[in-house]
């Protein structure tokens, strides 16, 4: 084996490891499946209640996938408003950090007392948690101009709207797909935490109800499918990102 | 002279803000110039003199504080889009082909850019052309980052030209470039110029760029910023890289040093 299959395939090797180590771990040991279960016990449970698992799965995946959205028009929006004017940028962004300091967990007792128990929380964790990023990478890709580029523009005639357009947005997209990847991963947690607490579904809601029944098989199941998810998305948003800004990926020299 | 002057500084004082007015600091002090239609003029001087803040009056970026310019006869008071201008830095864009970089100006500025859709095939022909007489025919289609350095700065002067600018302002364009590089795009630039005649700003601190390639040397002081020397240079045109190795270019390089020189040295005393 090469050493790029090698690269390739670490990840999956490195899994196949802990895996068995954890699995001989609980034989050698004889730990009790109540309190940590071997990744076989898992995996029985995982095909067990394979139905229910989607279920609460698929739920908690559409619930992410809307706070996410609403989280990138919502960031989008804002990071193009604070990075395209000083004045904005220096009023929003003391705020906004401050804002994104508060944990979001704390947020959902009061989301549930608007919205009640249910998608409502759940959409609003999603989107409170991962639009912050989002915001602060475009705005920093609109910012960051150099001056001779302006010059060149600016003497041209170009208007403020011009040099966004052409120079501002584009420049800001790599950060823009780079935020992606942080944010989607930030959405599962934001979703699940809520879940945890006000939704009757959903895979938040499966870890508590397996929690409570002593079904920790169950429980890791759940944990470990919440993993998978936001581990494809994250690898989507990936590819797409290097497929659509693959200038800000090479080695570029100068500029 | 003054009158069919193509630009005209009289008496152009500038300070940065209104509290360095107030102090009585300005950045450049007094600058009278008449430069004729078509003359490719070049400005020396220290490092922090002020050359830059000159470009930036040229072409109206930035207003002056006291007295007038005058361009092609008319009052400046704008961004002049009748100029085009590269830095030392390319700055080209990444996600762009060097080909659609150098279209860009032609997307902001005027007439072009109501007509940019329905002309495009004639821009591309144009921007192809212009590639071409700097040697980066074939590389219309690579991005900028796959250029080399020299490459680039091609592209960027190709992009301050296609707008047919009257006026071409340089700022240090060459500074980064290695020696050979550098005397390949000084011919480049020479090229260009005695074809198309526009009027050319270059800021150098490279003496030997400014006597091979201008009809008239400016030799700037610094702090404050003032035109302290002009220098013709009588050297016949066309002028080949040869002639910079004869003595009578030598003499004039070094004449210039020698200005320089010894403003650096009363310059010091001042500055204290």
């Amino acid at each position: 084996m090469n050493k790029k299959t090698l690269e390739r395939w670490s990840p999956w090797i490195l899994l196949v490891i802990t895996l068995l180590v954890w699995e001989v771990l609980c034989r050698a040991f004889s730990v009790s499946e109540f309190v940590f279960p071997s990744p076989s016990r898992i995996w029985q449970q995982f095909l067990e209640f394979k139905e229910v698992i989607a279920g609460h799965a698929w739920r908690t995946f559409w619930v992410t996938m809307a706070g996410f959205g609403i989280a990138i028009v919502v960031g989008v929006l804002l990071g193009f408003v604070i990075g395209s004017s000083r004045l904005a940028y220096a009023a929003v962004y003391p705020l906004m950090t401050a804002f994104n300091a508060l944990p979001k967990a704390a947020f959902v007792p009061i989301l549930v007392v608007w919205f009640g128990i249910g998608i409502g929380p759940a959409i609003l964790t999603a989107f409170l948690i991962s639009f912050f990023p989002i915001m602060v990478n475009i705005a920093t890709g609109l910012a960051t101009l150099e001056p001779e580029l302006e010059d060149v523009l600016r003497v041209l005639g170009a208007k403020r709207w011009d040099v966004l357009v052409k120079v501002g947005l584009p420049r800001s997209m790599p950060y823009f797909y780079g935020s992606l990847k942080v944010a989607i991963t930030l959405a599962f947690v934001g979703t699940t935490v809520s879940e945890m607490t006000a939704a009757n579904e959903g895979i938040g809601y499966l870890l508590i109800s397996a929690g409570s029944a002593m079904q920790m098989g169950l429980a890791f199941a759940g944990l470990v499918v919440v993993g998978a998810m936001a581990m494809v998305m994250y690898e989507l948003f990936s590819y797409v990102e290097k497929h659509t800004t693959g200038w800000a990926h090479r080695g570029s020299q100068g500029e | 002279m003054s009158q069919d002057a193509f630009v005209d500084f009289q008496n152009v004082w500038l300070a940065y803000n209104d509290a360095l007015l107030a102090q009585n600091h300005f950045a450049v002090e007094d600058i009278n110039l008449q430069v004729r239609q078509g003359e490719f003029i070049a400005i020396v001087g220290p490092s922090g003199c002020g050359k830059s803040t000159f470009m930036k009056l040229t072409t109206g970026l930035k207003m002056p504080s006291k007295g007038r310019i005058l361009v092609d006869g008319q009052p400046v008071t704008g961004p002049l889009k009748i100029s085009g201008m590269a830095f030392q830095a390319p700055s080209l864009l990444p996600w762009r082909t060097t080909l659609n970089n150098v279209l860009l100006p032609l997307e902001i500025v005027e007439p072009y850019r109501s007509n940019f859709k329905q002309k495009k095939d004639e821009y591309v022909a144009r921007a192809r052309k212009l590639l071409q007489t700097v040697g980066l025919g074939g590389y219309e289609d690579k991005y900028p980052w796959q250029l080399s350095g020299g490459m680039q700065q091609r592209a960027s002067i190709c992009r301050a030209l296609i707008h047919e600018p009257k006026m071409l302002l340089l700022d240090e364009p060459f500074g980064a470039l290695d020696a050979f590089t550098r005397e390949e795009l000084w011919c480049t630039l020479r090229d260009l110029w005695t074809e198309q005649r526009f009027n050319v700003i270059l800021v150098t601190h490279d003496l030997r760029e400014s006597v091979f390639l201008a009809d008239t040397v400016y030799v700037m002081s610094k702090g404050p910023g003032r035109f302290v020397v002009k220098r013709e240079i009588d050297l016949p045109r066309p002028r080949d890289l040869e002639v910079t190795y004869t003595p009578e270019f030598t003499n004039i390089v070094h004449e210039l040093r020698g200005h320089i020189g010894a403003m650096r040295k009363s310059g010091a005393v001042i500055n204290q």
